[in-house]
């Protein structure tokens, strides 16, 4: 048992930073992770970072050649990443859309999906968002209510979906709808491409609690689609879904933003009313239980990716870090809040610690905590698909649709 | 035993109620959110109307004269609307602290007017990220002159004096003093801080050599301003309650309406399991704060104890109903437009505002430690 590389990972990891220190700047301080995310030309800068990263064979790493990707290993994809992470470039736009939606196309589409599709994506020059949310359901996202009813060759859409991410910027988004409410409602869905450009497709932006407008309200009258942009058959939209959502799960696992060493740098600095932060007992706790939580999810990726590498598909078993980032992302910024007494409720970049960071986290974790699974939900799927324990009593599951009780 | 507000006490709490339903509505709190205005002029002149601003200053100095039980029950009202007002730093910190330090001349010449609400005062302690004590503190007064940076200082744009914690050059915790300065003199300049509540004005203050008086015998700083914290935790931790317990019905609303998988989600025991721990952590906070009460009103000798129990307690139930309530109500809860969000903010800022859980551990564990050698 060892993290060393092999010679071959070695000969690869040495080649990626040859060719990241030829084009891009190393971090040199957390500050600087900042200033290159943020700004209004972040879109433009993701894309052009895409594409060269695409054009030097370091963009999905592990999809096949035949698609425009490389053909590597999981563990190529690994290291990559591993490296890229010490250099200042745009990330965020492509998450979903490559994370999520292509890995679906990928599953589920047909060769012209494959071949039209997947190219463009890994380029940059096309950007993908998930259309599975509705107003009347997010955790039930099978519960929608938005349809499709089959016109010719074409498929009418109506309905609405919510908080979509990025569908603002977004070319193209992978749809579920209804397409039989006479069945139960596992029965009567199917997926589609779509074009964000599509006549009938309305995008308003929705602004968050933190002030942010990142998500969306998708209207959609009278969108057509062709048949030939459904993914997998009519009927069949839930088994596709849960391959995005399981390819969520990977994807968005992570969380990100300050973590234990950021929160080590603040209590250096910061001073309570009895003495340095650092030196307080309750402050070191909460270090400690950080790092051992951080760490335990790294190791547990490295599990997952070492499975991965032995050709097995990971399960909900990867549920698990959302469950622990999440709250986690969200404490911590309570917590380094604390630390800088009522100064903490500054949130300035110019004022606060560290750019206000952990005032931002603080906000983004409520919304973290939400996204891509709640908390609830995702300890429901660990319980219940990992645990063995018995599903809630449903009423739903054999009722058609269209009689099934509903709320707000 | 009577652990219990008076009906003269409670039928107060029914007039603030009904007042504050009437014309402190969530719309008033999303437009001082969504607008400059730095806080309700509407609503605050309507308390001041009532004499709550002079609840708890006596008849002499033109108050009500009533006691520390009766600010109680308006505080929780205020926190149960998240009303924007300047209540907390002009009655429960400037009034105290001129209550508490100021010299005849000083109490005969604010009070009255803080009790009419001519005038907005403030508590200036805090000198950016580090927590106020006598290591931090660095303004300064000499001969008469104020000099230094204050912020965050609550209502700092709006207040017209300030009561600011300086230092005046003595050793270990005698290193600090109170004045008194009034805010619309020269050598002040005054900025609006961005923070995570813009429903609760904060500013920074700079003052460059402004006109300020001592405020109680010099070196006593330390201790004024914290026997004042004491007394203000007790009424915020009232303010505390009443916010966690609308978010706690908020949230059990939306668990009553909301459907997913074809049930109410009240009926999944991740959402009961949830509003039960609320209501447990919102019960043990108003015990605590009843507690606080009685030791306050009765100037008793477990104050300190009484009040950091309250404060720490208060802020606990505070914090998780509003996460939770988001939490609760899923995406919606983390909209703009959802009303979830004022709650989330403001917990969070009283949680901060008279000092963190740190701060109020170590008062509270430095105290039962004494008793206990006792
Ligand atoms: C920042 C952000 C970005 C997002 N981006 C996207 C996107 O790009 N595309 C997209 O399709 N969606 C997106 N979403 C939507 C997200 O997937 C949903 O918000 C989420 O699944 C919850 O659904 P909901 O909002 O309908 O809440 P609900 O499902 O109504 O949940 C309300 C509460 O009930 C609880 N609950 C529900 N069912 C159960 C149960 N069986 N047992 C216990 N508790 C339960 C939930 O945990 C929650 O606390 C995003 C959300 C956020 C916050």
């Amino acid at each position: 048992m060892d993290f060393n590389d092999t010679p071959e990972e070695a000969a690869y990891r040495a080649e990626v930073r040859k060719w990241l220190d030829a084009n891009a700047k190393r971090k040199a301080s957390k500050k600087d992770t900042l200033e290159a995310l943020s700004g209004t030309d972040a879109l433009q800068r993701a894309k052009d970072w895409q594409r060269k990263k695409a054009e030097a064979g370091f963009a999905c790493i592990t999809w096949p050649k035949e698609y425009g990707g490389q053909g590597g290993t999981s563990i190529q994809s690994v290291i990559y990443s591993q490296e890229e992470a010490n250099y200042l470039v745009p990330t965020g736009f492509y998450d979903i859309g490559l994370g999520m939606c292509i890995p679906t196309v990928l599953a589920w589409g047909t060769e012209e999906h494959k071949a039209r599709y997947v190219g463009p994506a890994i380029r940059g020059e096309e950007i993908w968002c998930q259309l599975f949310s509705e107003p009347a359901g997010g955790s039930d996202v099978a519960g929608l209510r938005t349809r499709a009813e089959k016109d010719g060759d074409e498929w009418v859409i109506n309905g609405q979906k919510v908080w979509t991410s990025g569908a603002h910027y977004c070319d193209y988004g992978i749809v579920v709808v209804r397409t039989d409410p006479t069945v139960p409602k596992h029965k009567g869905l199917t997926m589609f491409i779509v074009d964000m450009k599509s006549p009938g497709v309305e995008v308003r932006p929705i602004r968050q609690m933190s002030g942010e407008a990142n998500f969306n309200e998708v209207f959609f009258t009278d969108v057509r689609v062709p048949d030939s942009d459904r993914l997998g058959q009519p009927g069949d939209g839930w088994k596709v879904a849960l391959t995005t959502l399981m390819n969520e799960r990977l994807a968005v696992g992570g969380g990100g933003g300050a973590d234990w060493s950021e929160l080590v740098d603040l209590a250096r600095d910061a001073e309570l009313a009895d003495g340095p932060a650092i030196n307080n007992g309750a402050v070191r706790e909460r270090i400690a239980q950080w790092y051992v939580e951080t760490q335990g999810l790294k190791y547990t990726k490295f599990r997952t990716l070492t499975a991965l590498s032995k050709g097995q598909t990971p399960g909900p078993e990867s549920s698990i870090s959302k469950i622990v980032s999440a709250p986690k992302m969200q404490e911590l910024g309570s917590f380094a809040m604390d630390l800088q007494d009522i100064g903490g409720i500054i949130r300035d970049r110019d004022i606060s610690a560290q750019n206000a960071t952990f005032q931002n986290q603080w906000f983004g974790g409520a919304g973290y905590r939400i996204a891509g699974g709640t908390d609830e939900i995702l300890r429901n799927i660990v319980a219940e698909r990992v645990l063995g324990l018995p599903q809630d009593i449903r009423v739903d599951k054999n009722v058609p649709f269209n009689e099934m009780p509903k709320g707000k | 035993m009577n652990f219990d507000f008076s009906d003269d006490q409670k039928m107060l709490k029914e007039q603030v109620s009904k007042f504050l339903s009437d014309k402190c509505g969530y719309d008033v709190v999303r437009r001082v959110l969504e607008s400059d205005e730095l806080y309700a002029e509407d609503v605050w002149k309507g308390l001041v109307e009532m004499g709550l601003t002079g609840t708890a200053i006596p008849e002499e100095y033109g108050g009500l004269g009533l006691g520390a039980l009766e600010l109680c029950v308006v505080a929780e009202e205020l926190g149960r609307v998240a009303a924007p007002v300047p209540f907390s730093s002009s009655v429960f910190l400037a009034t105290e602290a001129i209550k508490l330090a100021g010299s005849e001349a000083q109490k005969q010449k604010y009070l009255p007017k803080l009790a009419a609400g001519e005038i907005i005062g403030t508590l200036a302690m805090a000198e950016g990220t580090n927590a106020p004590s006598p290591r931090t503190v660095k303004a300064s007064l000499k001969g008469g002159k104020l000099t230094g940076t204050k912020m965050p200082v609550p209502d700092g744009e709006i207040a017209d004096i300030a009561v600011v914690l300086v230092n005046t050059g003595g050793s270990g915790d005698k290193a600090l003093s109170l004045a008194i300065v009034e805010l619309n003199g020269s050598g002040i300049s005054k900025e609006q801080l961005k923070t995570i509540d813009p429903t609760r004005g904060h500013a920074a203050l700079k003052f460059d050599g402004a006109a300020a008086e001592l405020m109680g015998a010099e070196g006593e700083g330390w201790d004024l301003v914290r026997r004042v914290l004491d007394g203000a935790a007790v009424w915020t931790a009232f303010e505390q309650v009443g916010g966690a317990e609308t978010a706690m019905w908020m949230a059990r609303d939306y668990a009553l309406e909301r459907y997913a998988f074809g049930r109410q989600i009240g009926s999944y025991q991740a959402i009961k399991h949830k509003l039960a721990d609320m209501y447990v952590k919102i019960e043990l906070a108003r015990s605590n704060s009843y507690y606080g009460a009685m030791m306050l009103n009765d100037n008793g000798a477990e104050l300190i104890e009484a009040a950091a129990a309250a404060r720490i307690s208060a802020t606990q139930a505070y914090i998780y109903a509003a996460q939770e309530n988001i939490q609760t109500h899923g995406g919606i809860g983390y909209t703009w437009e959802a009303n979830t969000q004022f709650f989330y903010r403001r917990a969070k800022l009283l949680a901060l505002s008279l000092g963190s859980q740190l701060y109020w551990r170590e008062r509270l564990v430095t105290q039962l430690e004494a008793r206990n050698a006792a």
